[in-house]
């Protein structure tokens, strides 16, 4: 596996966020340890890991929200801890798993929500705040819901409008913490969908922890494994979704075929392994 | 500047407003329904000042307010009705405010300083200043400070123990309200034993106190609550913009760029302060806190209590509620009673329907 671990993957474009020989603990739990990782500009990146294994623990870390116990996040080459949070926001968006939205809000209000690092007490509302909104909104689909209360919503339709805040607050890059958590399959497809047209067609670099493994290989342009809070592998999809990796970080014994639809490679668990 | 509704996705019932470099937007129910609480208060505190014991005509209150009324009806509006009024009338909107600015903040409904123990530990200051003014030790010097500062010391002291020890790398609503409750049953369990102590005529003070009163409020009170409001107002006012975020939870929050501690900590001390400020000058009223952001927030609609509306209506039932206890009640309770004869089957509803969530 270790011919897998360089950490300047697909090596296109500059490098927007890296997490530099980071250690990241709760307390005194120890979850990441000595981990490197390197997003460059318009890449999509998807995290698999079993159950523990720190991915979401990763993502808050490059997200600011958890400073980590030693080594640093750097967002275009700045320590992410020592730049002011509000800059940071103008650039990265994140979405926590299952958000929930204060009862009453509508789809409107919530997306608007997103310019918040863009407002100040006097501007709260300008044009451009008005027409992301606006755009936002369209490009999402809810366009008809935007008077709806979020809590009205379907799954589905719910994590679109979360994504739509992210959409409306302008970042490049969008940390997504498992999008699909609590959707049936239809609206996993359907959200994964709009994330890579945000990768696609609107040139976000986009980070994904996801559970599903088939989905993460369909999706993935370069996927990432953790194991016990190290990183175990990194590539594409075909490079790291091996029966040898399956073997070692899932144990899981399983057969790899291609995807009948996409071509990516495809899981088939055959037992667990012990 | 221009004021336009435009066909844009969202912006149903509201008003955009541009003024230069300055941009809101306005939803029509956040504007009209303050602006007739606000009306109400006024009408409330016009008829509070010719009505009660001796009524006095209308005509007699606006000569009286000009400066052209006779000396009885003089002392009677302007030295007993007025500052009474006065006082409700801050107090129910610095209530307000404190209740809408926790139940945002926590996320939970049930957040109020009433259930929270910050007005409880007021009462234990209070109290104390009460049965054990005249005696040595700690009892002594909260009885030389006076019952309003025993209360405002208490108020505080329980305010920044409740942000301490719910503190835990910011403050998690959750968290808070379980603190507070603990905090509560400390406090009650300290004034009954206060109340078990004390002399027959002290504990009949100590107990209209504890159920707060308008009662023989004169300037003395109302000038340093209008000072302590003038700061605390504004403040919690400008806290709203942060508040609509913090809403979402801590990690959302932070990802809109909100510097978490310090907006938590502004929200938090800024409505410590304002219930402090009531409780000194008025007592515990009960349930305005609890119940006013609640019915404000049904009123204008949106997702959490509004502000300005909820203190307005605060004013609007306090001064109400005092007006009532003074006119159309056979004997004149203090007018806590009143506020809590109908906060707490309004507060068994909230826990029977259970509507709002705690996350």
């Amino acid at each position: 596996m270790t011919s897998l671990l360089d950490p300047v993957a697909d090596g296109a474009g500059p490098v927007r966020l890296a997490a530099e020989s980071v250690s990241l603990a709760y307390d005194d739990r120890v979850v990441v340890r000595d981990l490197d990782l390197q997003l460059t500009e318009g890449s999509l990146t998807v995290i698999v890991g079993p159950n523990g294994c720190g991915k979401s623990t990763l993502l808050r870390a490059l997200g600011r929200l958890l400073r980590p116990a030693r080594g640093q996040v750097t967002l275009d080459g700045r320590a992410i801890q020592q730049t002011p949070t509000r800059e940071v926001a103008k650039v990265l968006g994140l979405l926590p798993q299952a958000p929930v939205a204060p009862e009453g809000l509508t789809v409107a209000d919530l997306v608007a929500r997103g310019r918040h690092p863009h407002q100040t007490w006097l501007r709260q509302w300008s044009r451009s705040d008005e027409s992301a909104v606006a755009e936002a909104l369209a490009w999402t689909d809810l366009t008809e819901l935007a008077d709806r209360p979020v809590d009205e919503l379907s799954g589905g339709q719910r994590q679109r409008a979360w994504i739509s805040m992210a959409l409306a607050q302008g970042t490049d890059l969008l940390l997504l913490d498992e999008p699909t958590t609590y959707l049936d399959l239809s609206h996993q497809i359907d959200v994964l969908d709009l994330v890579e047209r945000l990768h696609t067609e609107r040139g976000r670099t986009v980070v994904v922890v996801l559970h599903d493994l088939n989905l993460a290989a369909r999706y993935a342009q370069r996927l990432v494994a953790m194991k016990d809070g190290v990183l175990v592998a990194s590539g594409t999809p075909a490079e790291v979704l091996t029966e040898d990796l399956l073997a070692e970080v899932f144990e899981l014994e399983a057969r790899v075929v291609p995807d009948p639809v996409a071509g990516t490679p495809m899981v088939v668990p055959v037992r667990r392994l012990r | 500047m221009s004021t336009t509704a435009p066909e844009r996705p969202g912006t149903r019932g509201r008003a955009v407003v541009r003024l230069g470099p300055a941009s809101g937007r306005l939803r029509w129910r956040q504007v009209l329904v303050p602006a007739t609480v606000a009306v109400a208060v006024v009408l409330l505190g016009a008829v509070g000042l010719g009505r009660g014991d001796f009524p006095i005509g209308v005509g007699d209150v606006l000569r009286t307010l000009v400066g052209l009324g006779e000396d009885r009806q003089r002392f009677i509006v302007l030295e007993l009705r007025a500052p009474r009024i006065v006082v409700g009338a801050l107090v129910g909107l610095a209530l307000g405010l404190a209740g809408a600015l926790f139940q945002t903040f926590a996320r939970n409904p049930l957040a109020s300083p009433d259930v929270l123990g910050i007005t409880q530990g007021a009462s234990v200051g209070a109290v104390a200043a009460i049965v054990l003014g005249g005696t040595s030790g700690v009892g002594g010097l909260l009885g030389g400070l006076g019952v309003p500062l025993a209360a405002l010391a208490g108020a505080l002291a329980t305010g920044l123990l409740l942000f301490v020890l719910a503190w835990r790398a910011g403050i998690d609503g959750y968290r808070l309200v379980l603190v507070g409750i603990a905090l509560w049953a400390v406090a009650s369990a300290l004034t009954d034993w206060l109340l078990t102590r004390a002399e027959v005529f002290d504990a009949t003070a100590a107990y209209v106190w504890i159920t707060g009163s308008l009662n023989a409020r004169t300037w003395d009170q109302a000038v340093p609550l209008a000072a302590s409001l003038a700061v605390l107002v504004p403040a919690a006012l400008a806290t709203s913009r942060s508040l609509g975020v913090l809403q979402f939870g801590d990690d959302t929050a932070r990802g809109l760029g909100v510097r978490l501690v310090r907006a938590q900590t502004g929200v938090v001390l800024i409505a410590v302060g304002l219930t402090a400020a009531a409780v000194a000058a008025a007592g515990p009223i009960a349930f305005v806190a609890l119940i006013v952001p609640q019915i404000a927030v049904r009123l204008t609609g949106g997702s959490r209590p509004p502000l300005l509306t909820s203190g307005l209506l605060g004013a609007a039932l306090v001064i109400g509620a005092d007006l009532l206890t003074r006119t159309v009640l056979p004997t004149a309770l203090p007018v806590g009673i009143l506020t809590a004869a109908v906060g707490a089957p309004y507060l068994l509803w909230l826990l029977v329907r259970g509507r709002r969530s705690t996350s």
